[in-house]
């Protein structure tokens, strides 16, 4: 194997091209050195683009946040201004393993993996974040869901990577909020998670929503129904308990080491309930 | 495997090494510099043993390439005395008896060495929380929380 | 001499240094990463070695095929079973604990079957670790797959697969025709059960399972050793033991036992794991085939999937009780997995149903059943914990039905003085009461609850070990001591010694350096296992030092011209008798060392022992959790743990115990387990998804130390270390079951098990 470290977008895309054999990204690599020493995965070449520029940077201008794909959740949760406009998806990826970890992980990497209970991934949907890619034929921009396509399959086309993850400048009175399910406190993987954006009008009427859940099936699903009952609403039990039921609706867990199909069904219904109420209060707190 | 000369300061001196593509920081660490103070209890993450700090913050040298390490600067646990002087963390962690075992206490004391630059005053929960990432199998715990919390304080009144 | 020193166990603590808190010795190594453990050593030339491991769970072996391996460059070496030499099986009758080199021998590599996934296949030394990675992929095996088995119950019916052709059940009725994955049940019996139930108002009667859980040291199994031509071998290695390491390699590779040395490096925790052996013997026969060096370091995933876990278990018990609290009769059957070969802890369980109770009528049975999964090693309290939840289960359970206090109707029935267990042993002066009271008298045990918290409550019963202990004192030239045992320091035993050692010399601690001597250096000594390194290696110290003072004591009567029986030992002086006072000036600790030098020669006391007269154990925890009811996880708030030690020497080390012990009892009760998938492959190979607590996960561990002295030691010194295992997953399972208003009989409590009862008691769920 061995082990590259190109400064250009330009220089990673070339050498993603032309690679003998199989061909890594790394970035933070606290998913991909596990699956190296667990032989999970035997590349020949690991590119490494945490010495490029575009993705080590945040940038915020007014129509969009944009996170380099391997800024780490530590710097992340560092920024002053990107945990002001999206709360819910800086805390989802400070969720990702310990203090040590975060020092590595990054959103991107976290995103690429393609795990079915990535911590990221429900509060970027339900953000409506995109993915930006570079790849030989330029760059490309496209959704969330879009990109994940199985549990470690992704929508990258061969000498493609991620530079970026993008999320929209949220509108007056929006907020989020992700939650997950561990048996411990710290250092496991999801078992279900939910994430939720909701928008808010002057009488505290939500405008927009929009409800993600991890770890219930192959990718993170959007609950599409959760807009319809949510959008011209009151939060009030009636609705909660109907979006318990339709997101229990959406599930397709397995039985894992994890938990059960029963449990992750149960409970996505119940974190879905938990991470809209606090999207809507952290919402009605805004007046902006 | 290709092979990589690397230069980085290790506990403030330069050092230079070669590395397969392959190698972590951890084995370059306890095999080429004979830094065995750094611990390998599990090689992904999860255990804490192996916690150095890289440029200031406190990472998992088992996931970290040696390649990836030019010009960086690292922190083991065999730079913490300084002068033949404990660190405050190192006194207390005798004085609380917070080790039994002691193989988890080089990683627990950089994460908390780490902890401590962020946060001088930590709660006892932010402590725990702070060391979730560090597996300890011998003490429970709360001697090891005590002892971080002691150290602050006396690390607070140092510098006042 | 020393009659002070003989009655004061009784008379309170008037000790200088024994009771005290004093840096430990071995503190600063191991908080500057100085100290080195088994992975530390480098030798010159030194080679790596790498297991193969079986991915089936049951297999026949049908070739393996190393010439590639042994091909590739770099590859020095390479071990199968060929390389291990091979033993007879034990024969009746059998010990309570069995070492057969038989199964030890297949347990260190597979011979004619792989009887677990993980199971070692063969094994290669080379150059570097990548390497020696490389080459076990060029290991060819054929095997031919056979049907597994995984739990101890199904095991022993008729159509289970049978792991071991050769293993009929020793004493079955009435068929023994047949082989048996149930290699013996041990059983013991006393009263009249009949009569015992016909005198109870009430009986509950409840099954049990438990899942296996794992020692989870930080440190995986490592050693370095070292062959030479001349036959001698030099071995490193992290144990809990290493005259019995030692023993156990001599046997199994035939080799002399004066010629192998070995030392123990630092260990990084091992709460019973370490107490045998795995990669030793490969690395060892590695050694002897290349010439160099060899290290065997084990990766987490091997640890879990190859080294022992505690046994998982099935479990039925039937408890019969008066209205007024008097327990009657109790019934207890267990079936402990003992993993691919026999070795269940099954006469421990036997002891701790009813131990802490005096019951009339008792009777309990415990069987060792072989299933397709690595062997069971012993883990802190081996086999207590889960037979003391069923009891302590259904104790609170009738306590709740009858209406007495669950610390009550423990007291209406505790062991005193006098009382026999079901083993026979009787009990000398024992704590079990005063442990009772000290727990119904903390505040933790009466504070109010919140919603949707839980309090539990359990006791747990442990004899802890005596047997063969070594130490020598020695004293330098400059005043200064060592004192070497052969125990293995785990949790602070060094600062125990030291503390002793100082005590009966009449010296500062810090005059005096403890160390761990290689077996080449001191006679034997059993492992730091069994809660008896203060106890027994301490009484050997105590002796040793004890025997330095009496060469003292000659020394300076022939310095002085009078006789031994004119000098006595005080406070670190020989001093004079009365009638001199006066005439010859006493002499130090220190005059002395110097003076022996120039006239008899150095002076070192020894002692080697096979202790006894150990006593009881008692450990009762008080915990609160709080359970969410929409998703079933359990959160520790509060936890107090209350135990007998008999005395603490080092008080702070002896509360480490006692909260390190808590908290593996927390993750035993909430979520440690081994997983399989149906092709019995262990699933949660790392501690990832081996859950064990972290520091985020339990709240501070009170303790109160209760000293009840054992009069059979000098300073009164009781087990420490296992008792808290003991009862600590009763009483956090108590503590759900009380949070959630259901009881709960299958370990671990993980959130899906509890909010399927929740449910099940619930119909809705609560909000």
């Amino acid at each position: 194997m061995d082990y590259h470290a190109p400064e250009s977008i330009h220089a990673a895309i070339s050498l993603l091209v032309n690679a003998e054999g199989d061909a890594r990204v790394l970035a933070g690599g606290t998913d991909v050195l596990v699956q190296l020493r667990e032989e999970m995965i035997e590349p020949n070449h690991l590119i490494d683009i945490k010495n490029i520029a575009e993705t080590r940077n945040i940038s915020i201008c007014a129509k969009e946040v944009r996170v380099g794909a391997a800024v780490t959740g530590a710097e992340l949760g560092e920024h002053p201004k990107v945990k002001a406009l999206w709360p819910g998806v800086v805390e989802a990826v400070g969720l990702i393993g310990s203090h040590q970890i975060q020092s590595r992980a990054t959103m991107g990497g976290n995103l690429c993996n393609a795990s079915p209970a990535a911590d990221s991934v429900p509060a970027l949907i339900a953000a409506d974040g995109k993915v930006v890619i570079a790849g030989p034929n330029g760059e490309r921009k496209i959704s969330i869901e879009d990109f994940l396509i199985a549990p470690g399959k992704t929508a990258l086309a061969i000498g493609e990577f991620v530079v970026a993850l993008a999320l929209p400048i949220p509108p007056t009175r929006t907020a989020d909020a992700y939650l997950r399910f561990i048996p411990r406190t710290e250092m496991d993987i999801a078992v279900v998670s939910a994430g939720s954006a909701i928008t808010l009008d002057e009488d505290g009427k939500c405008t927009h929503a929009r409800l993600a859940v991890g770890a219930v099936a192959p990718t993170a699903r959007l609950v599409k129904s959760a807009s319809g009952i949510l959008v011209d609403g009151l939060l009030d039990d009636d609705r909660l308990e109907q979006l318990a039921q339709a997101t229990s609706a959406v599930c397709e867990p397995i039985d894992d080491k994890r938990g059960t199909v029963a449990f992750r069904t149960q409970v996505a219904g119940v974190l879905a309930c938990r991470a809209v109420k606090l999207a809507w209060q952290r919402a009605m707190e805004r007046d902006i | 495997m290709s092979k990589h000369f690397v230069s980085a300061i290790v506990n403030g001196d330069e050092v230079e090494f070669r590395c397969d593509s392959g190698e972590t920081l951890l084995d370059v660490l306890r095999t080429k510099l004979y830094l065995t103070g750094t611990k390998n209890g599990c090689g992904t993450g999860d255990c804490g043993a192996c916690t150095v700090l890289m440029n200031g913050r406190a990472i998992n040298s088992c996931l970290v390439l040696g390649a990836e390490c030019s010009d960086m600067s690292i922190e083991t646990i065999e730079g913490m005395a300084v002068g033949g002087e404990l660190h405050p963390l190192q006194q207390k962690f005798l004085d609380h008896a917070a080790l039994q075992c002691g193989v988890c206490t080089p990683g627990i004391l950089n994460m908390a060495k780490a902890l401590l630059k962020e946060n001088s005053n930590p709660s006892e929960t932010e402590v725990r929380f702070g060391l979730a990432g560090n597996l300890c199998r011998c003490t429970g715990y709360d001697k090891i929380v005590r002892a971080v919390m002691d150290a602050a304080a006396e690390m607070r009144a140092r510098r006042t | 001499m020393n009659e002070k020193r003989k009655n004061s166990t009784r008379s309170g603590s008037n000790f200088k240094w024994v009771g005290e808190v004093t840096p430990r010795p071995d503190g600063v190594d191991k908080v500057t990463g100085r100290a080195r453990y088994g992975d530390d050593l480098k030798l010159p030339g030194m080679l790596h070695a790498r297991v193969l491991r079986s991915p089936h769970a049951h297999a026949k072996i049908v070739s393996i095929d190393t010439s590639k391996a042994s091909a590739l460059e770099g590859v020095k070496g390479v071990v199968t079973y060929r390389d291990i030499p091979d033993h007879p099986l034990a024969t009746p009758p059998y010990p309570p604990i069995i070492q057969d080199f038989h199964d030890l021998s297949r347990n260190v590599m597979a011979r004619d079957k792989v009887l677990y996934d993980g199971h070692a296949v063969a094994a290669v030394a080379a150059t570097s670790e990548a390497v020696a990675r490389e080459a076990i992929k060029l290991i060819q095996v054929k095997y031919e797959t056979l049907p597994h088995v995984l739990d101890p119950f199904e095991a022993t019916l008729s159509d289970a697969p049978i792991l071991h052709e050769y293993q009929f059940t020793e004493g079955a009725d009435p068929d023994t025709s047949k082989p048996s994955n149930t290699f013996r049940t041990l059983s013991g019996e006393r009263g009249n059960l009949v009569q015992g139930f016909s005198e109870a108002d009430v009986i509950i009667e409840r099954e049990f399972s438990s899942q296996p859980v794992h020692q989870g040291f930080i440190e995986p199994m490592a050693c370095v050793a070292s062959a030479s031509e001349d036959g001698s071998v030099e071995l490193w290695t992290s144990t809990q033991g290493h005259f019995v390491a030692r023993g156990l390699l001599s046997k199994l590779l035939n080799l002399e036992i004066s010629k192998l040395r070995v030392t123990a490096s630092e260990i990084g925790g091992g709460f019973g794991a370490k107490t045998t052996i795995y990669g030793e013997p490969v690395a060892i026969r590695l050694s002897q085939k290349t010439g160099r060096p060899v290290r065997m370091t084990f990766t987490r995933s091997e640890v879990f999937r190859a080294t022992g876990p505690a046994a998982g278990s099935r479990c039925r018990i039937k408890v019969g009780i008066k209205s007024d609290g008097t327990i009657t009769a109790g019934d207890a059957e267990i079936w402990y997995q003992a993993g691919a070969f026999k070795g269940a802890p099954v006469g421990r369980a036997l002891d701790t149903f009813f131990s802490p109770y005096n019951i009339k009528h008792i009777r309990a049975a415990a069987h060792d059943v072989c299933v397709n999964r690595p062997k069971v090693a012993a883990y802190r309290a081996p086999g207590a914990p889960m037979a003391t939840w069923a009891m302590e289960a259904v104790l609170n359970e009738a306590a709740d039905v009858i209406g007495i206090d669950p610390i009550d109707l423990r007291l209406r029935n505790a062991v005193k003085e006098g009382d026999t267990s079901l083993k026979g042993t009787k009990h000398g002066r024992i704590g079990l009461i005063e442990v009772l009271e000290a727990t119904k008298n903390h505040a933790h045990y009466t504070a109010p609850l919140g919603r949707n918290e839980g309090r539990g409550f359990a006791v747990g019963y442990w004899l802890h070990g005596g047997g063969l202990s070594s130490a020598s004192v020695i004293l330098q030239d400059d005043g200064t001591v060592n004192v070497a045992t052969g125990s293995p320091d785990i949790g602070g035993s060094r600062s125990s010694m030291r503390a002793m050692a100082a005590e009966e010399l009449g010296i500062d601690v810090k005059l005096i350096k403890p160390i761990i001597a290689d077996t080449g250096s001191l006679p034997y000594s059993y492992q730091t296992a069994g809660s008896r390194t203060t106890y027994a290696t301490g009484m050997a110290v105590v002796n040793a030092a004890r025997d330095v003072i009496d060469r003292l004591r000659a020394l300076a009567a022939t310095k002085w011209d009078i006789g031994v029986k004119d000098v006595r030992w005080d406070d670190g002086h020989a001093i004079p008798a009365d009638k001199y006072e006066g005439e010859i000036s006493p002499l130090s600790l220190k005059e002395l060392a110097e003076v022996a030098m120039k006239m008899g020669g150095a002076i070192a006391g020894h002692s080697e022992i096979n202790a006894s007269g150990q006593g009881a154990a008692f450990c009762a925890q008080l915990v609160d959790v709080c359970v969410d009811p929409e998703t079933g996880r359990v959160t520790p708030i509060r936890h107090t743990v209350i135990e007998d030690v008999g005395r603490a020497i080092s008080p702070d080390y002896v509360e480490g115990q006692m909260q390190g012990g808590a908290v593996q009892g927390i993750g035993w009760a909430l979520n440690e387990e081994y997983i399989y998938n149906e092709n019995a492959q262990l699933q949660n190979t790392g501690f990832l998804d081996y859950r064990m607590p972290v520091a985020s996960d339990v709240p501070m561990i009170d303790t109160v130390i209760v000293e009840v002295p054992n009069p059979n030691h000098p300073y009164g010194v009781r087990g420490v270390g296992e008792p808290p295992l003991v009862s600590a997953p009763a009483a956090v399972a108590n503590a759900v079951e009380n949070a959630i208003g259901t009881t709960m009989s299958h370990l671990p409590l993980t959130p899906p098990k509890i909010l399927r009862a929740i449910g099940e008691t619930i119909p809705e769920a609560a909000e």
